[in-house]
């Protein structure tokens, strides 16, 4: 109750808000309606049975539907402080995903260096400067956790890395071009448990930096890691509140069905 | 009634049923060994025949009326210059055609209607390529009976080759890679440049060898488009002593090739231009096996760093 109060206290601040947001594959709606927003500086996390539509939500946030034809959204996604409609079909996607990073369910570092995979956003940025360069990826790597294990080998393929050293070289890459939100889709799916303690260690020492928006299956995480919880239920959003309240207390039966294990 | 779990019983089905695997691998293995074999009798054949005129000389001499004097100086020197023009069209057009394709081509019937075609266009009888050939590069465009000619009519023979390598070269990369880049703020170019050229290029590099494998053997096309069978000169260098140094004119040169070199040789009655035709026959083979061996080499050097 204490951390919950302190929470309250705080000023309000969003980073984002979703306003009536459907998306659709072909014909097939995806998401329904969806209204929530995304504080500042806070993490979110996104739980739900499979297929409930929290990766697509999560996808809608760097327009990534965009790369395949057929997909509608409806509905808007504003950015704050610019108050950006970023689904706005006026809005390039290039540039909302130069805002917004993401890293995804299965670390996918590029057959590159370690070096070049953490640059790539800034050399997408034009940055061509090594000083430059040097200096971002050192601050990336060291902000991953990562600096210590890979300061040696930088030019080393990114291949050669642990499955959870190279998911977090994923969040170094996405964390080089300063991003306004860092989205994570079930970013530890993939790892064992103590490569999934670092990363969400990681996650959560990252929330002082960046508003973070996070999906996982896995509801113990989502209670460990995150501020604001939000259910998910076949493309609606069920409840969203603070996570204690969510977790402790929720308001609605199927959220405390799915919490609790009864389905899901 | 006997129990179906009396040892001796099932012992003896397993054997019946081994047979079985017996019988087959045997005709397989004899299957194979005439696909195996029969290459092996010509390769042994022409070996026997041709090995014994293989010399510096046969490289070195133009064909000639006394068969022991011939070489094929000029049929390797104009396969090597038909390959080269070849392999400068078709490799950037096939490339281009088949990531356009792959990503930037919108989702419709046109495109449909086009990726059918070109993959239905590898199934076209070469001499088809020489017909066409013939009317648009030597008498439309009018660059003669020439190496120019003949390199891009066998560049329309192997681009379909070289689109759909590409294309699957592309395709095998994981979708999350693709992804990856895009969400990093990428565009198209920047995804195509810095990813999928680069991870697809042992793909597309062996279907391009392996195109050009196929075009060396290539006779039909050139006869049509009028190569010569007996040529006793070399097209101009493309090196020059003064400026500016290269020189175009033997893009427009009459030339022979390497396969019609052989069937000139072949069509003699004289038995010893039959052995010249074999030794030609065997550097063709080995020109061949070369490339297919440097496409499986260059696909095993690229892979090893890219695991997915």
């Amino acid at each position: 109750m204490q951390t919950n109060q302190e929470k309250i206290a705080e000023p309000v601040q969003y980073k984002s808000e979703v306003k009536n947001l459907s998306f659709y594959y072909g014909g097939f709606n995806a998401l329904k309606n969806i209204n929530m927003v995304l504080h500042d500086k806070k993490i979110t996390a996104l739980i739900g049975p499979s297929g409930c539509g929290k990766s697509t939500f999560l996808r809608s946030f760097n327009r990534m539907h965009d790369l395949y034809p057929g997909n509608r959204y409806e509905g808007e996604i504003i950015l704050y402080p610019d108050n950006v409609n970023i689904l706005a079909s006026n809005v390039d996607p290039i540039e909302v995903r130069m805002r917004i990073s993401m890293v995804f369910q299965k670390p996918n570092p590029f057959p590159k260096s370690i070096y070049e995979n953490v640059a790539y956003g800034l050399r997408v940025r034009g940055i061509k400067q090594r000083a430059i360069l040097d200096e971002r990826v050192e601050v990336a790597l060291r902000n991953s956790a990562l600096w210590d294990e890979v300061k040696d080998r930088l030019h080393d393929l990114a291949f050669n890395l642990s499955g959870g050293q190279q998911q977090r070289l994923c969040i170094a890459r996405a964390l080089a071009t300063d991003p306004e939100i860092l989205l994570f889709d079930e970013p530890t799916s993939a790892l064992d448990p103590i490569a999934t303690a670092s990363i969400e260690e990681l996650i959560t020492d990252l929330k002082n930096k960046v508003t973070i928006l996070i999906v996982t299956h896995n509801m113990q995480q989502a209670a460990r890691v995150s501020d604001y919880t939000a259910y998910m239920y076949l493309g609606e959003l069920i409840e969203f509140n603070v996570t204690d309240t969510i977790f402790i207390k929720p308001k609605n039966k199927q959220t405390e069905d799915y919490i609790t294990g009864r389905f899901g | 009634m006997k129990s179906i779990n009396n040892l001796e019983e099932i012992r003896k089905i397993i054997g019946r049923h081994k047979r079985w695997d017996l019988i087959f691998m045997i005709a397989g293995i004899f299957a194979l060994m005439i696909a195996v074999l029969t290459f092996m009798a010509l390769f042994a054949h022409m070996l026997i025949d041709g090995m014994p005129r293989l010399s510096w000389d046969f490289f070195t001499s133009f064909p000639s009326r006394r068969p022991e004097a011939a070489g094929i100086l000029s049929a390797w020197v104009g396969t090597t210059l038909v390959m080269f023009v070849t392999a400068v069209s078709a490799v950037p057009l096939g490339i281009g055609a088949g990531v356009y394709l792959e990503e930037y081509a919108p989702k419709n019937l046109l495109t449909e209607i086009i990726e059918i075609n070109v993959t239905n266009l590898a199934g076209v009888p070469s001499i088809i390529y020489g017909l066409l050939a013939l009317g648009l590069f030597v008498y439309q465009l009018n660059f003669g009976q020439s190496i120019l000619a003949a390199g891009l009519a066998l560049a329309l023979l192997i681009l379909p080759v070289v689109i759909v390598a590409t294309r699957e070269a592309i395709r095998s990369i994981p979708v999350t890679i693709r992804e990856g880049a895009y969400a990093l703020g990428a565009t198209k170019w920047q995804t195509v440049s810095d990813h999928l050229l680069p991870y697809s290029s042992a793909g597309i590099l062996t279907g391009i060898i392996i195109g050009l494998a196929r075009a060396i053997g290539e006779t039909a096309p050139i006869i049509t488009i009028g190569a010569l069978t007996f040529i006793a000169f070399l097209p101009p260098s493309p090196v020059k002593d003064e400026f500016p140094y290269v020189s175009f004119e033997w893009l427009t040169a009459p030339f022979t090739v390497m396969p019609i070199q052989m069937f000139n040789w072949v069509s003699r009655p004289e038995e010893a231009f039959q052995l010249n035709a074999a030794a030609a026959g065997l550097v063709l083979v080995v020109m061949t096996l070369a490339m297919n061996g440097l496409a499986i080499y260059l696909r095993y050097r690229m892979r090893k760093n890219i695991k997915w």
